[in-house]
């Protein structure tokens, strides 16, 4: 699996650590904390997840990948994505 | 039910091996059962049987995707153990290994189960602290625990890189009664004793939806070969939980991740028992045709796909060549990824769910194999008496929600860790 990152291009995923489900919003409150840090979609399909290029240029990206076949369509820097 | 025996094996072998009946009866969907379980790999028919042996309960169907054993029962590395460290998970693995050692006279069916011993390495003074504590653990609870220094290890398996740079071997945490068992026998086994007990289990039989009453609660299943209506229905669909409790408008907290897994040509026996780096993570035995059965780490992202990806491959590799440098010379034959639930804190869930009339077996992480007589037990338990079984009374699913988390890596909520 090769992972297209923004600053580099395409890299080896070894290079990356994964950090899940980027949809999930630190929320406000602590109400929303239980649904926040422990529960997920768990998508079967597209998601948009969180890598980090540890052995790279250290940027956090958002990845759109396919669950089902790990197919990539798109990666973005974290803070452009969360803008 | 014909009994297996050594008078069944000579009358067979007499016919030419070409009378031996059916091992379980291909059903066909009824329309309302007491108890519908969904998912038919080792879990979900250890559920049906106890279900029928231990409560009576013979009004009961299990509904497969595909065909039974095809799921990650067929693709786990088959070890068995019992060496857990926490309260909550102790005794439950304890009683699965207690099951597992009586299991083939109770099934009168051949599982393979093989009791050659789990030897956990280690390889620092603070690991051989942390392996003491667990062992201590494990024999407070009534569990065998050994530890062994290295003299004692070399004696075991004299094969073992012992002056490894980084990695010396210092020792291991050894657990005698651990082992392994053949996983399709276990499947088979299962869905014969719960067949013959009047269970049905229905292939090819896919969960499309959940039917509700008018209070919400649930009395039924959409399969694609028809509406199943239930007073219970029991979910045991290990890597695909989420999806499943989606279509009941519930979320889990579950991640779905690649597990891989691997197998030489067979050699002569060379392994004795199972043997596990605890330097990085890699775990290794050999089967009885004689092939090297390893594996090590999940991949680490969340993957529907059965397929993992080549860093995981070289990984376990290396981990397996600083343990034990004789196998570099031995050829992979094949390997193999399986989907798993990893769970926020890496421990199972048996429980109630929110709604009514459904239940929950879920989150097994990597470990599901080694759980599979205790699961289907305490989730026989569950369902027919509506109260968590003794040894399963910790895997609630509110753990999270109420901080009584069972940790056993320490890792925090972070699946791919654990």
């Amino acid at each position: 699996m090769r992972i297209s990152c923004p600053y580099c291009g395409d890299r080896d995923a070894h290079e990356f650590v994964h950090r899940g489900d980027a949809a999930p919003r630190r929320p406000t409150s602590d109400d929303g904390f239980y649904d926040y840090v422990y529960l997920r979609d768990n998508i079967a399909g597209p998601m948009r997840e969180h890598w980090y290029h540890a052995q790279g240029c250290r940027n956090w990206i958002v990845v759109a990948r396919d669950t089902r076949n790990h197919q990539m369509s798109g990666a973005v820097l974290a803070r452009e994505a969360s803008r | 039910m014909t009994r297996f025996s050594i008078f069944s094996l000579a009358r067979n072998a007499l016919s030419g091996h070409r009378q031996w009946p059916r091992t379980w009866r291909d059903a066909a969907p009824r329309e309302a059962y007491d108890v519908v379980i969904v998912g038919g790999g080792g879990h979900g028919l250890a559920t049906a049987y106890y279900l029928a042996k231990v409560h009576g309960i013979t009004n009961v169907a299990v509904i497969e995707k595909a065909w039974i054993g095809g799921g990650n029962a067929g693709r786990n590395t088959t070890i068995i153990r019992s060496n857990y460290g926490l309260d909550g998970n102790t005794p439950f693995y304890e009683w699965s290994m207690k099951l597992w050692e009586g299991l083939e006279q109770d099934l009168n069916y051949n599982a393979m189960i093989s009791q050659r011993g789990v030897l956990n390495l280690y390889h620092s003074d603070g690991q051989r602290d942390a392996f003491a504590r667990r062992g201590n653990a494990m024999r407070l609870h009534g569990v065998d625990a050994d530890l062994l220094d290295q003299t004692d290890v070399r004696r075991l398996a004299p094969f073992l890189n012992f002056d490894h740079a980084r990695f010396p071997i210092m020792g291991g945490l050894l657990q005698r009664r651990g082992g392994t068992a053949r996983h399709d026998a276990v499947v088979w086994g299962y869905a014969r004793g719960a067949s013959d007990r009047g269970v049905d289990i229905i292939q090819n039989c896919e969960l499309t939806g959940f039917i509700r009453d008018a209070d919400g609660a649930i009395v039924g299943v959409e399969t694609t070969r028809g509406t199943i209506r239930a007073n219970k229905v029991g979910v045991a669909v290990a890597g695909n939980s989420s999806r499943v409790a989606a279509l009941a408008g519930l979320r889990l907290p579950i991640e779905s991740h690649v597990l891989q897994a691997f197998v030489s040509e067979a050699l002569k026996p060379v392994i004795p028992g199972v043997i596990t780096f605890g330097a990085g993570h890699f775990y290794i035995s050999q089967s009885d045709k004689g092939g090297l059965v390893f594996g090590g780490d999940i991949d680490g992202y969340n993957s529907y796909a059965s397929r993992g990806n080549l860093p995981t491959v070289e990984d376990v590799c290396e981990g397996g060549m600083a343990l034990m440098p004789m196998i570099g010379r031995a050829r992979l034959l094949r390997s193999w990824g399986g989907i798993v639930d990893m769970s926020m804190d890496g421990s199972p869930i048996i429980d109630r769910s929110p709604i009514d009339g459904l239940y929950l077996n879920a989150g097994w992480c990597y470990g599901g194999f080694k759980a599979t007589p205790a699961s289907g037990w305490a989730f026989a338990h569950l369902l027919a008496t509506g109260q968590p079984h003794e040894t399963a009374a910790a895997y609630r699913l509110d753990r999270f929600a109420t901080g009584h988390l069972i940790d056993e890596k320490g890792q925090g909520a972070q699946p791919n860790l654990h």
